[in-house]
């Protein structure tokens, strides 16, 4: 089977002049995750997109383990482990040989896998129907922003043009960013001169389920590809170009055939999706403007080698929804959405680190840089300790600065297996490992609540029996107790409300 | 410090003789690598780079 790309029907003007609380510009995956999340906190939201469809083309293909747990908080789980192509085992070939391999997931007990490979359109069709379930989100298909003063928006539909004004905006309008240009604020960072095309190819193929690069292979000579399964039989392969090779003839699909089937052989195969893209690694100097925020590729933009684009958008939004959810009801005063800011800005400085780094490895600057890389690559074929320096991408990891991520672990639940993440709630939460003290907050008691068969809960928390952590909306630890004392509890909550 | 130093200098040009420019300096890299691995301190290897980086000019 294949997927069928939906056409949404356009939302006509209601009236001439609207208002609405939250409006989230760009309908993508990073603004359907923030409108799911919001609405899943009680909160309406109007979602504008100036298309009538979801993501033409595969896109963002490796949803990582943090952003899955993000969707099992969000009801989408089950339907990427599902739908989605599992991976925790990735190789890397130089010419005709194995350079260098690495699994991501190197322990059980997690409910998710380090990767599932989805076709970006099923991740974003899913996201529009569980928004549409909610009831509190009003998506306008063909509904283009054409200006921006203040939290007023000018809107044009194929039915005319109307007014929207807005309390709070959320741009994740995307790398070209309306919302950014419009209000003249800078998006600086490196170019990088080289080009890629994306095939996507339909075939049956007897390639193992991991990611697969190359440097220098025999069918691709001097440059590198990237490999991997998607769901349908789809193969995503990325070719590396250089700088000089023309984009309007490297499109050519009897180009792009010969290409592919130098590197198949034999194999039978049809053209899905074809892209040519180059890149760059930058970011906005602030993610809040007042009362608009930008989310995803409209604050900052990575190569895609590690897949932290999509990863760092999604991540973005299930950092900034709790907190406005907080604000807007009055829990928190406005200061807690600086925070977004400054939580956000260090993972994005992360993620533009890292695919920096491995961008200047797989596309070598000068000749020094070319030599160094060919040396690692030569080396790492009978040396151990060259492999860890081969770059294909280091994949997208949770970011570690605003308190670690929760980690998941398998439990008991009226003795039937489950895990702990599912009981963590979209609120604030105090995990204890045995009796903890009453405060206003939900409590999970480890022991009675769920029961921790393995281990394994007490050993990733760290909790000693009596301990207890605060665990944020967002599912990241905001605190740890020696002691279940409520009122060291309380004043952790109030902290992390009003950092 | 180097025990011959004298030896030490002459292995390391009988490895680049006879090699084209190309060859020696993927012998140099690779040699590079090899002694950044042996020495596997960070701050040792961050001073090296200092060291051997020209001088910023007046």
């Amino acid at each position: 089977m294949s997927f069928i790309q939906p056409r949404y029907a356009a939302a006509a003007p209601r009236a001439a002049e609207e208002a609405a609380p939250i409006v989230i510009v760009g309908g993508g995956l990073v603004g359907l995750t923030a409108a799911l999340d919001l609405a899943q906190h009680g909160l309406r939201s109007v979602v504008l997109d100036d298309d009538d469809t979801v993501s033409v083309g595969s896109r963002a293909i490796c949803f990582a383990k943090r952003t899955l747990e993000i969707y099992g908080r969000l009801g989408l789980g089950a339907r990427f482990l599902e739908k989605g192509i599992t991976w925790n085992q990735g190789r890397v070939f130089h010419r005709d040989r194995e350079a260098y391999s690495f699994n991501l997931l190197p322990e059980e007990g997690h409910e998710y896998p380090a990767f599932v490979n989805l076709q970006q359109y099923y991740a974003e069709a899913w996201l529009v129907d569980a928004c549409a379930a909610t009831g509190l989100v009003d998506l306008r298909w063909r509904n283009a922003v054409t200006a921006i003063d203040g939290t007023r928006l000018s809107i044009n539909t194929p039915a005319g043009d109307y007014t929207l004004h807005a309390d709070w905006i959320l741009a994740c309008d995307g790398a070209r960013s309306f919302i950014r240009r419009a209000l003249h604020l800078p998006f600086e960072g490196q170019v990088f001169r080289d080009r890629f095309l994306i095939a996507d190819v339909r075939m049956q193929a007897p390639f193992p389920t991991e990611r697969w690069f190359w440097f220098d292979p025999p069918f691709h000579p001097g440059q590198s590809v990237l490999l991997h399964k998607q769901p349908d039989d789809v193969w995503r392969i990325d070719f590396q170009l250089g700088w000089d090779a023309d984009p309007e003839a490297e499109k050519d699909p009897a180009r792009v055939r010969a290409r592919v089937a130098a590197m198949l052989g034999d194999t039978p195969f049809e053209l899905d999706w074809v892209s040519i893209y180059t890149f760059r690694c930058r970011r906005m100097e602030s993610f809040r403007h007042g009362r608009v925020f930008f989310l995803g590729d409209a604050a900052h933009q990575v190569s895609p080698f590690g897949a932290r684009g999509g990863n760092g958008g999604v991540q973005d939004a299930d950092n900034l929804c709790w907190k406005l959810a907080a604000v807007l009801r009055g829990q928190a005063p406005e200061s807690l959405l600086d925070s977004y800011d400054a939580e956000r800005i260090p993972a994005a400085d992360e993620n533009i680190l890292n695919s920096t780094r491995s961008t200047d490895f797989i596309t070598p600057k000068n000749d020094a840089a070319r030599a160094y890389r060919d040396a690692v690559l030569e080396l790492s074929a009978q040396h151990e300790f060259a492999r860890p320096l081969v770059n294909s991408g280091r994949l997208s990891r949770p970011y570690n600065g605003y308190g670690t991520p929760a980690p998941d672990a398998p439990v008991l639940r009226d003795g039937a297996p489950d895990w702990l993440l599912r009981h963590l709630g979209r609120d604030f939460c105090v995990l204890s490992r045995g009796d903890a003290a009453a405060t206003m907050l939900r409590t999970v008691t480890l022991g009675s609540d769920v029961e921790d068969h393995s281990g394994l809960a007490a050993a990733r928390y760290d909790l000693a029996p009596g301990q207890a952590v605060l665990i944020r909306p967002d599912q990241h630890i905001a605190a740890r107790f020696r002691a279940t004392d409520a009122a060291a509890i309380r004043a952790a909550h109030t902290q992390a409300l009003a950092p | 410090m180097i025990p011959d130093p004298d030896a030490f200098y002459a292995a390391l040009m009988d490895a680049h003789r006879d090699l084209s420019p190309e060859d020696s300096r993927k012998l140099d890299t690779k040699l590079v690598l090899i002694l950044a691995n042996h020495i596997g301190d960070m701050r040792v290897l961050l001073d090296a780079i200092a060291l051997a980086k020209p001088a910023p000019r007046a």
